[in-house]
């Protein structure tokens, strides 16, 4: 999931009679499927919960260009390169879709970006592992997007009508990528056994920090149930993560990789696989901070920022003069 | 003043002659570089043959209170639909 961890605004899910009329309205259009637009009354706990959510949800997509950038100059053919830098720009598409949508709750642009570059706001913990071969960038669009897509599916449904179209856009565009990493890791498992190799390196160091894309198990949080009823959560992180364990392990049999799990199995009673948790602690210690690339990506992103602040004062300022001067010559 | 770009909202009138639509907003100093950006944020796969970008400020829009007022005359006016005429089938197709 490319939100993890947001924390619900509140105190949990009111009673309806907890709730005033206002709430109760808000809530019985939540139930019935209606979309909440912009200019809707919702409650503040809402509007405050969706901007964390998209917020962190469009800064994953921006920092997620920085360990597939990593390759493109380094790509092994021209085609790849041409496919990879456009699925980066995708990632980049992404990221402005999703700003828009958290910008009609009232928060700008320059807030969301201050607020990651002064790490106030989170993004995936997923782009804090370093990309070290080709490989991994298989394994990327393969897990990664694969996991994300299985969080993002069900956001087309979600009650905030802004986010709800963000979030059908990226899924139309999002199978590409999933599908481009299948296709390199398909190459380099039916290549020569050092390919095979890397492939299963890839698969090896991707495995568990895809499965905390979903987050911890959240079935007993009182924040999840009120994302749940307000629609802005849809599945619980538990049932995600088994969705995509299942849809995950024929594609690697395909492969002919092994998935590094011993105690994975096929649960005949359950319908569905057995497998281990990811380590928590690591997680968690990745979200503090502390995973092998945190420091690299909000340096990368502090500089683009910095860097780039000439480019926009400059245009801004011309735009400001020309508008000006024909305004004078009318 | 100011620092953040103006904020856009985009339209794009896909391939066959239908209208301009909605699709989104983004940021840009001026309505040249609003064309070129969503050129490159909302038409990365052959989406429109057409943009057209205004600036959002521009833009008046009803309130969601107004709801009633607004669209409830035409709910009672049913015959304005050709379902409420009942044609008989000796007619044929009208």
């Amino acid at each position: 999931m490319y939100a993890q961890l947001v924390k619900t605004a509140g105190t949990g899910v009111k009673t309806r009679e907890e709730m005033s009329d206002d709430e109760r309205n808000f809530q019985d259009r939540v139930d019935r499927d209606e979309k909440i637009e912009p200019k809707d009354w919702m409650p503040d706990d809402y509007r405050a919960t969706l901007i964390r959510q998209i917020g962190q949800h469009a800064h994953s997509e921006i920092v997620g260009q920085l360990p597939e950038g990593n390759w493109i100059t380094r790509a092994p053919t021209l085609e790849r390169k041409a496919i990879l830098l456009a699925k980066v720009q995708d990632e980049a598409g992404h990221g402005l879709y999703l700003y828009c949508a958290a910008e009609t709750l009232g928060v700008t642009r320059d807030e969301l970006t201050e607020e990651l570059l002064s790490g106030r706001m989170k993004y995936s913990s997923i782009f804090n592992y370093p990309t070290l071969n080709w490989a991994d960038i298989g394994a990327v669009g393969w897990l990664v997007d694969g996991a994300a897509i299985m969080n993002q599916v069900p956001l087309q449904r979600t009650s905030y009508g802004p986010y709800s179209r963000a979030m059908i856009r990226i899924c139309k565009e999002e199978s590409f990528h999933q599908r481009q990493g299948y296709d390199i890791m398909m190459k380099m498992a039916q290549g020569s056994d050092a390919q095979r190799k890397m492939a299963q390196d890839a698969l090896n160091r991707f495995w568990y920090p895809s499965l905390m894309m979903f987050g911890p198990s959240d079935k007993d949080s009182v924040h999840s149930a009120q994302s749940l009823a307000w629609k802005i959560k849809i599945d619980t992180n538990d049932e995600l993560r088994q969705r995509f364990v299942d849809q995950t392990v024929p594609q690697a049999k395909y492969l002919g990789l092994t998935i590094p799990d011993e105690h994975l199995k096929w649960n005949e009673e359950r319908g569905a696989h057995d497998f281990s948790e990811p380590d928590w602690t690591e997680f968690f210690n990745v979200i503090k901070g502390k995973g092998p690339c945190n420091v690299d990506r909000m340096e990368a992103r502090v500089a683009a920022w910095e860097d780039g602040a000439w480019v926009r004062d400059g245009l801004l300022a011309h735009a400001r003069k020309t508008s000006a001067a024909r305004t004078a010559a009318e | 003043m100011s620092k953040e770009w103006p904020l856009w909202e985009v339209f794009i009138r896909g391939q066959h002659g239908l209208n301009h639509r909605h699709v989104g907003s983004l940021h840009a100093p001026d309505a040249e570089m609003a064309i070129k950006n969503a050129r490159d944020v909302y038409t990365r796969r052959n989406e429109g043959v057409s943009i057209w970008v205004v600036e959002a400020v521009h833009i008046a829009a009803s309130s969601p209170e107004e709801k009633g007022p607004l669209y409830e005359p035409s709910n009672s006016k049913v015959y304005r639909h050709p379902t409420f005429f009942d044609i008989p089938e000796d007619v044929g197709h009208m």
